[in-house]
């Protein structure tokens, strides 16, 4: 591989994959604080607002943390990418743009009232600002799973004279069935994080014996939530995923799965390694049959293997892909299991003493952070060899005039500069946490910006 | 149409130099006029709550250029490469040194936060200067559309150019003083007691200076690119643009001494739209110019995107903006008046 396409696809992958551990909680955690805020509204405890406004001060710091990890993804396109840029940007541009329009200006706009102008708004007016601030956030992922959902699979364009892109259909664009079902899938992939980190810290000071009140409220919400979104992340929105891109994108599939020969009947391998050399799966466990249920219904349908493709068609990484992909699939399933067993505890009323499981709700909070990570690895590694799946080589996207040493420079100054945010991120998470929701409510006002003479 | 488009993506870039500005402003003079903890909350608070929405004018900007003109966002921010990767960075310490100072107790937690705000406020007026300076002067566009620029080369502008040259040195010092100014104005407003004297006090004396370097920069401009003012002599009505520079710094004299600070301030917002106003007429119909061959600019017309796009484009972007200025509106209402200690 050419080195500065190597450097250009690090910087990329780096920067993306860095920046998504910040929204994947934000956009989580902005729909449990939208609950919590309903929840104050409704019964009139202040312990839902207690906890709204510890929720909110590591939603701020995680807001803050994915807006200035954020910038530089829009601008990588052009600086890192710039033929695909400028081959792609009549489409991509769109939703691109789209994004700071209609969430951007929204959310920078609602968020400072929501973080401290609790005091000037009534309570309705507050559940509003939250409210905004989740609906900009969500939106706001809409529009970056359009433009990845358009890479993935290209529709409502046409090719100009120079083999540019461009729209033929502003809603064709929008309404990607591809969006749609990726949209699902990773909402719910952010929701089970912020559930798990919200249930998690519940766990923690459960187990410490301190903030009980407010612990009780973040394990409930977080089990409940954790529960309903673990089991949508697998079924319906993972499986129709996985059909869809069965259908159109059957070569990632194979790779995904470790299937190199076409099958009747094909197993679904639950362990084992690939082995590309030998074109097998070496100490392998597999289930069979699973497979060609799983995508076609029937257990007896033909799946294609990766033999059935040449091979500069195939995922340029395929043990990554497959990896990626069984730790998220097989980490989606544990999910499942830990917040059955504690959304049946909860509902038995023994989950506060349980503290076996409290543990492990505890232990599982870096989990989803890995699961969205190799899902959305799953994804981009599943594209290749294609920047625009079909279309265009990731080989001829890059900026060829930046150099292999400069985008090493800059690419070591973005791992610097994110070791130290990452270092910054975990002292002042740490001391919110030690804090605790109690005293979140005398501290509302140091800082303040709305506080004026 | 593409005329349009052309103005609304300059609209957007004026936007954000007017409002983004007076937060870069208040980070120059942050460790300067604020001299208590007190005092230095007291800053960050005048920009707080809208800061982060001024920084998104760029992200939208840069957006709508990208949409309407694909062509000129892959060239110039590949070409622009080290810089704005440099600008990237500024623009995260700034963002950590103004949201997360609030967070941590301690001179030294303090320290290392308000330094990295003052510092990256600096750097960041300083290179969005010479930015402008670059696209004015032209970079060496080859065939493809494209080019590279190091950081510097020999310092002279000429077929060779680095992204520091003397020239582009004079633009990022008139973007720093002018941003200073434009700061120093707006936290007068927002502030009482002695920020406030000391704010009205660097304003009054950058004055003279700003002056000197706006004639500067024009002299410079004009003897790099003689050719800068073919717009005006076609349209000669846009001499009233330099006429409106000049009566803003006027303005901004006349103010400052009665010590109206509202009226100074907005002086010094009607300077930077006029400065980039002028620029952009003398720019136009080009968007980068090469200065290795006129026939490789890249222009309005080669780099725009497909014209469905971009007519389908102006009735959801029109509405998307009308909805945001609404936002600004309530937002600067709510944070109205002086920021109390």
């Amino acid at each position: 591989m050419d080195s500065a396409l190597l450097i250009h696809r690090l910087h990329f992958a780096f920067t993306a994959t860095f920046h998504y551990l910040f929204p994947q909680l934000t956009m989580g955690l902005a729909l449990l604080i939208v609950v919590l805020k309903t929840l104050a509204l409704r019964t009139g405890n202040e312990i839902y607002n207690q906890s709204a406004r510890f929720w909110a001060k590591i939603f701020g710091i995680n807001f803050i943390l994915g807006v200035v990890t954020g910038i530089p993804m829009e601008f990588e396109f052009g600086t890192n990418w710039s033929h695909f840029a400028r081959v792609t940007g009549g489409v991509i541009g769109q939703p691109l743009v789209m994004e700071g329009v209609f969430s951007f200006f929204l959310e920078s706009a609602f968020l400072g009232l929501f973080l401290f102008g609790e005091k000037r708004l009534s309570p309705k007016g507050h559940w509003w600002a939250a409210f905004l601030v989740f609906f900009g956030s969500w939106l706001s992922g809409y529009f970056i799973i359009v433009t990845d959902a358009w890479m993935q699979h290209p529709v409502a364009f046409q090719r100009a004279a120079d083999g540019s892109f461009q729209v033929i259909s502003f809603w064709g664009l929008l309404l990607n069935p591809w969006a749609i079902l990726q949209y699902a899938h990773n909402m719910s992939g952010a929701v089970i994080t912020g559930a798990f980190v919200m249930a998690g810290v519940g766990a923690y000071y459960l187990l410490e014996g301190k903030f009980t009140d407010h612990a009780r409220v973040f394990v409930r919400v977080g089990v409940i939530a954790g529960f309903i979104f673990s089991a949508l992340q697998i079924f319906p929105t993972g499986d129709l995923h996985g059909k869809y891109m069965a259908r159109y994108q059957p070569v990632t599939t194979a790779a995904m799965e470790g299937l190199f020969k076409t099958e009747n009947g094909a197993p679904m391998v639950i362990l084992g390694q690939p082995d590309e050399e030998h074109q097998r799966i070496d100490n392998p466990l597999v289930v069979n049959k699973v497979l060609s249920f799983l995508i076609y219904g029937t257990s007896t349908a033909e799946v294609k293997g990766l033999n059935e493709f040449p091979k500069d068609q195939w995922p340029t990484n395929i043990p990554l892909l497959y990896y990626s992909y069984h730790i998220m699939a097989g980490l989606g399933t544990i999910f499942i299991a830990v917040m059955a067993a504690a959304a049946f505890l909860l509902w038995r009323k023994k989950l506060y003493e349980s503290r076996w499981l409290l543990w492990i709700i505890m232990l599982c909070l870096p989990l989803p952070y890995i699961a969205n990570t190799a899902g959305w690895m799953t994804a981009e590694i599943g594209r290749q060899p294609w920047l625009v799946y079909g279309l265009m080589r990731t080989s001829a996207g890059y900026s060829k005039y930046v150099h292999a040493g400069n985008g090493l420079f800059t690419l070591l100054g973005f791992m610097g500069l994110y070791t130290v945010l990452a270092i910054l991120f975990l002292v002042l998470v740490n001391r919110e946490i030690a804090h605790g929701p109690s005293a979140a409510t005398e501290n509302v006002n140091a800082g303040n910006p709305y506080t004026v003479a | 149409m593409l005329f349009i488009w052309f103005w609304l993506v300059a609209v957007m870039i004026t936007a954000y130099v007017v409002l983004d500005g007076f937060d870069l402003g208040a980070g120059i003079l942050h460790l300067f006029i604020a001299k208590t903890d007190q005092e230095r909350r007291i800053v960050i608070r005048t920009i707080g709550p809208v800061w982060d929405g001024n920084e998104v004018w760029l992200l939208a900007g840069g957006g709508t250029l990208y949409f309407a003109f694909p062509l000129l966002y892959a060239s110039g921010f590949s070409g622009f490469y080290l810089p704005l990767m440099i600008v990237l960075w500024l623009l995260i310490l700034r963002g950590i040194g103004i949201e997360l100072r609030m967070h941590l107790e301690g001179t030294v937690w303090r320290g290392f936060f308000d330094g990295c705000f003052a510092l990256s406020s600096i750097l960041l007026a300083i290179f969005y200067g010479a930015a402008l300076g670059n696209v004015v002067r032209g970079v060496p566009l080859n065939q493809e559309g494209y080019f590279f620029l190091p950081l510097w080369t020999n310092w002279r502008t000429g077929a060779d150019p680095g992204i520091l040259d003397w020239y582009t040195v004079i633009a990022g010092a008139l973007a720093l003083i002018a941003l200073t100014i434009h700061g120093a104005h707006y936290v007068a407003v927002k502030t009482s007691g002695d920020l406030n004297l000391r704010a009205r006090r660097v304003a009054s004396l950058l004055w003279p200076a700003l002056v000197l370097v706006t004639l500067v920069s024009l002299w410079a401009t004009l003897s790099i690119r003689p050719d800068a003012l073919t717009n005006y002599r076609k349209f000669p009505m846009l001499y009233v643009i330099p006429v409106a520079v000049a009566l803003s710094l006027i303005a901004m004299y006349l103010h400052r001494r009665r010590n109206q600070d509202k009226g100074a301030f907005l002086a010094s917002c009607a300077y930077l739209i006029f400065m980039l106003v002028g620029a952009a007429a003398a720019v136009y119909p080009n968007l980068l110019v090469s200065t290795t061959d006129p026939a490789l600019n890249i222009t309005v017309y080669n780099a725009a995107a497909g014209s469905y796009s971009l007519s389908y484009g102006l009735i959801w972007w029109i509405s998307g903006m009308l909805l945001a200025l609404g936002y600004f509106v309530f937002i600067y209402r709510m944070f109205r008046g002086k920021v109390a200690a």
